[in-house]
């Protein structure tokens, strides 16, 4: 028996041949054994789960037909993500021991729909990172091999799913962070259009590019996890007012007839031989499948990086200034208040936060805005139209979600080199595009991921393109060590 | 005039003062900017209404206060400004505890209107400033300090009930030329304010706040002097005299052949002087960007036509539609519009069938008084608006006479009643009958002949005598002015 998705869970949660206590006994379970070697968890909420359990069993009960899909079916959070009474610590020990005293929007629809939230995943310190180094509560390891990354920022969720443990989890995603961990670790992982999914509830990275997404097994799940978290949210006076369409509508659509774009760009040096096969390969899958691939051309791809290193840092820079020891989170005492200002942000910030928040203090600076901030915006803005010119002459972009396979822990210890590993997904972020990453291979054991991006509000193309993907491959069912275990 | 007016006068004639205000004023909305809490701070418990919104907790968003937009945009339109059809909000980035996101939600380049005027009188002339802008931003909470200042304090005690209060920036273009025209700036800005119910104009509780702006400059001299900002003024009064201060002090500092310092000053009340807070050096950097968290506003020309239909008649026209309509002169107009609860009061008692001008004496007279001395409005008084029309109607039919009417409206002010029962039931009605004072005229000229033939003879004050004694035979109720007729008349037939 294999893990079993959530499309599998819920038949089987209907037909009796099991419950919402037994699923979760076993995700613990699964979860305990492996934490040694994976450090995805940061809390485990068992008291939590246990209520949940037990009113998803109620509820499938009383009404089967009517529940959701999601119902009584374990899955994990991004410690980035505020559940009432629950710690929260967004990586950081900035936030040991902070309990939120509120749920956040897409956290409460699923908790709405029955679902049964095991634990807090680790994560990159305030989801700055590529690698999951950057916790303050240690690495993750990722489950096809330990002694390598699962990616950043949300690596303890994209872990979690690889190994088994859960069907699902949501994850954060401001330049690539749902993406990239989902390729590392060879699991489905998808970036909403900006606007769908509220964040209300979301600690906060970058405002204008963050946004929360599933880990899933398969495309399908991921659809459906997208669904129940999707929709506007008064409370996010950025979240799109317009209806969602169902994705599970236009799913099984196929890709023929589809025009795919491969954008000159991200196919260009920096790429591993591995990766780049791998997704070349990929691209023959999509022509069998009745698509029409053609080259592309996202001129401003090499300055997106540069661009999206001043953005977001500026935003976070504000951002994280609440983290001042003032009301809530660790505090240094100190005899004055500026003092206690700066002992609480040295103590308790890691180096790659201070390194953003000193970046991104310099980019807003009187005198340097002009020429950092206000041209990263213009240039920003070029990279939006480009995005829409292409989408122009194709209905979606097919491209690698990340130059490498996952590396070995310590590898990139130069900042420079770790944001390079957002090069090919981060544009999406600055566009606000959707966008998806799916196992298409394997170079030495280690998964690749291919990335399917749409145009904005396309979501549902986007889960269309990835499932004709999906469905002729089988990269998608091979199971990480750990996840063998599991079965 | 004081010392420091003298002064003031002195050094005006040798150098021009440019004086520019910026005025915070709390929107009277029900909510705050940002989130559902109340925006009553005072009567709550410290710390009671706050929510993870205002708190700044992590991962909470901001939502726009709709009221307070229309509020601003209300404002605005009441100063002639011009309303942008696009406008945003930024955030201002800083450090301080009583600011728990560590920015304030404000606006910078794009502010929801800009390019307004203001009039109003100074000294006999009108004085017209420019108003460089109005825009929206959300308030700090407070703070207690064991010691003087958070810096050297052994403990600090932070509210947050005040935290997200919309508040409304109005700055006004550097117009300004004596402490004067500043305060009544002022006055006429706050009036408005409240006039359109948008503030409740309390410079004390700190819902009506100024920082003034002031240089001087040799007469004749293009470029502007080195600006120093004021602040910590709460009173009309103390602005004033902060103002005063501190033309004194630049004079000083100019005349001696010194050079000023571009600085932040506060005013010290006790100490009469302003003291400085703040150099250019050490002015924040406050790195202004668009909010993320907030999509750009756009206000449509229909809705800021909508907002401008709804205004209310402003203080100003106010007035001159009740010279013109009611009749009443320029001082009278003037001090019944002051507030618009009063125009409303006279409008309300000759829709109550007083006459205007009737009205308009009891008002600011009598009424005004009482007021004042029994720290009551009208409206909470025992006799309210429609008492005070029967009252005066009561007068104006010649049913009771004028010192009747004010003592019972003494009485019901404090006591309420129903003037015409009260003037049926104790016989208050004024004998105005002719045949009844004729009589009472003859009495009192047979009872007082010296009086009689000393009028006579040209002596005018020797009616007063008379007349008392027709009053008191009447028990005060006599019709004075019939009496006053009658014995003139009787006094010259014989």
């Amino acid at each position: 028996m294999t893990p079993r998705t959530i499309t599998e869970l819920a038949a089987a949660l209907r037909s009796g041949s099991t419950s919402p206590r037994t699923l979760l006994a076993d995700a613990l379970a699964h979860a305990e054994r492996s934490q040694k070697d994976l450090n995805a968890y940061l809390a485990v909420t068992r008291e939590l789960a246990e209520a949940q359990a037990d009113a998803a069993t109620r509820e499938l009960q009383d009404h089967p037909d009517t529940a959701s899909p999601l119902c009584g079916i374990p899955m994990a959070l991004k410690d980035v993500l505020c559940v009432d009474g629950i710690e929260t610590t967004a990586g950081s020990k900035m936030l040991s021991g902070f309990k939120p005293p509120y749920t956040g929007t897409a956290v409460q629809r699923l908790f709405d729909a029955g679902a049964v939230c095991i634990g807090k995943t680790n994560c990159d310190e305030f989801a700055m990172g590529s690698s999951t180094e950057n916790s303050a509560y240690g690495p993750v390891g990722n489950p096809w091999d330990i002694e390598r990354v699962p990616g950043g920022s949300s690596g303890g969720s994209a872990a979690t799913v690889a190994a088994g443990t859960v069907p699902y989890s949501l994850g954060s995603d401001t330049g690539g962070s749902i993406r990239q961990p989902a390729a590392l670790c060879g699991v489905v992982g998808f970036k909403p259009t900006y606007g769908r999914v509220s964040r209300y509830g979301l600690i906060a990275f970058a405002s204008s590019l963050d946004q929360i997404g599933p880990f899933t097994r398969t495309v399908e799940d991921c659809a459906l996890v997208y669904s129940a978290i999707a929709g506007h949210d008064p409370r996010d006076s950025t979240s799109d007012p317009r209806a969602v369409d169902d994705p599970l509508a236009s799913l099984h659509a196929g890709v023929a007839g589809m025009r795919l774009g491969v954008p000159r760009e991200y196919l260009a040096a920096g790429l591993e031989p591995g990766v780049r096969a791998s997704v070349e390969s990929a691209f023959r899958v999509l022509e069998a499948q009745g698509a029409t691939l053609q080259e592309v051309s996202l001129p401003s791809t090499d300055v997106a990086l540069s661009v999206y290193y001043v953005i977001a840092p500026a935003e976070c820079s504000s951002n994280l200034a609440r983290y001042d020891g003032v009301r809530f989170g660790n505090r240094v005492e100190r005899p004055t208040v500026t003092e206690m200002y700066m002992q609480t942000r040295e103590a308790g910030f890691g180096p790659e936060v201070k390194r953003r928040i000193m970046l991104g203090t310099y980019a807003l600076s009187s005198g340097y805005y002009d020429a950092y901030y206000r041209q990263a915006q213009k240039v920003r803005t070029l990279v939006s139209q480009e995005f829409e010119a292409v989408f122009n002459q194709v209905d979606a972009i097919v491209c690698p979600t990340s130059p490498s396979v996952a590396f070995p822990m310590g590898s990139h210890d130069e900042p420079l080199s770790m944001y390079m590993c957002d090069v090919v997904t981060l544009p999406a972020n600055l566009a606000g595009v959707p966008g998806i990453s799916v196992p298409c291979g394997f170079v030495d054991g280690l998964p690749v991921g291919l990335q399917v991006i749409a145009p904005r509000f396309e979501d549902s193309r986007v889960f269309r393109v990835a499932q004709a993907y999906e469905q002729a491959t089988e990269f998608h069912a091979e199971l990480s060590p750990y996840a063998r275990e599991a079965a | 005039m004081t010392e420091t007016a003298t002064l003031t006068a002195a050094a005006l004639d040798r150098y021009e003062v440019v004086i520019g205000l910026e005025v915070h004023a709390q929107l009277l909305t029900r909510s705050k900017m940002f989130c559902p809490c109340p925006a009553d701070y005072i009567s709550a418990a410290p710390n009671e209404n706050t929510c993870p919104v205002c708190l700044g907790l992590p991962g909470v968003l901001p939502t726009i206060n709709q009221q307070a937009v229309e509020y601003t945009v209300r404002t605005a339109l009441a100063l002639h400004c011009d309303i942008p059809a696009f406008t945003k909000f930024d955030r201002k980035n800083y450090f301080y505890p009583d600011l728990p996101k560590g920015y304030q939600i404000s606006q910078y380049d794009l502010p929801l209107s800009v390019h307004g005027h203001l009039e109003f009188p100074v000294g006999g002339e009108t004085v017209r400033c420019g108003i460089t802008r109005v825009h929206l931003e959300e308030d700090t909470g407070t703070m207690h300090h064991a010691g003087d200042v958070l810096q050297s304090a052994t403990s600090s005690l932070i509210d947050l009930n005040r935290c997200g209060v919309p508040l409304m920036e109005i700055v006004g273009d550097p117009d300004l030329r004596t402490p004067e025209a500043a305060r009544e700036y002022l006055v006429r800005l706050r009036q408005i304010l409240t006039y359109i119910g948008v503030n409740d104009g309390n410079l004390e509780q700190g819902s009506f706040r100024c920082d003034a702006n002031i240089s001087l400059r040799p007469r004749g001299a293009d470029e502007l002097g080195v600006k120093v900002e004021v602040k910590n003024m709460n009173s009309f009064r103390a602005v004033q005299r902060a103002l005063e201060s501190e033309i004194e002090r630049q004079t000083g500092v100019l005349d001696s052949g010194g050079t000023l310092v571009q600085e932040t000053r506060g005013w010290v009340e006790a100490q009469g002087r302003t003291i400085s807070q703040r150099s250019k050096e050490q002015a924040h950097d406050y790195r202004y960007f668009p909010e993320p968290d907030l999509p750009p506003l756009r206000l449509d020309t229909a809705y800021v036509e909508r907002v401008r239909a709804a205004l209310p008649e402003l203080p100003e026209a106010r007035a001159q539609r009740f010279q013109q309509q009611y009749g009443l002169n320029a001082y009278d107009a003037a001090v019944l519009t002051d507030t618009r609860e009063d125009a409303d009061t006279l409008e309300a008692l000759v829709a109550a069938g007083v006459p205007a001008k009737l009205a308009a004496n009891w008002q600011s007279g009598d009424v005004a008084a009482l007021a004042n001395e029994l720290r009551t409005p009208l409206r909470q008084s025992g006799l309210g608006i429609d008492g005070l029309a029967s009252l005066l109607r009561l007068v104006d039919a010649g049913t009771i006479n004028g010192p009747t009417a004010k003592e019972l409206l003494t009485e019901l002010y404090v006591g309420g009643g129903n003037p015409e029962a009260l003037v049926r039931d104790r016989g208050l009605a004024q004998v105005s009958d002719t045949t009844e004072l004729s009589a009472l005229v003859d009495a009192a000229i047979a009872a007082n002949p010296a009086a009689a033939t000393d009028f006579r003879a040209g002596k005018q004050q020797a009616l007063g005598q008379l007349m008392r004694s027709v009053k008191d035979a009447t028990g005060g109720k006599a019709d004075m002015p019939l009496v006053n007729r009658l014995l003139r008349d009787r006094l010259a037939e014989q």
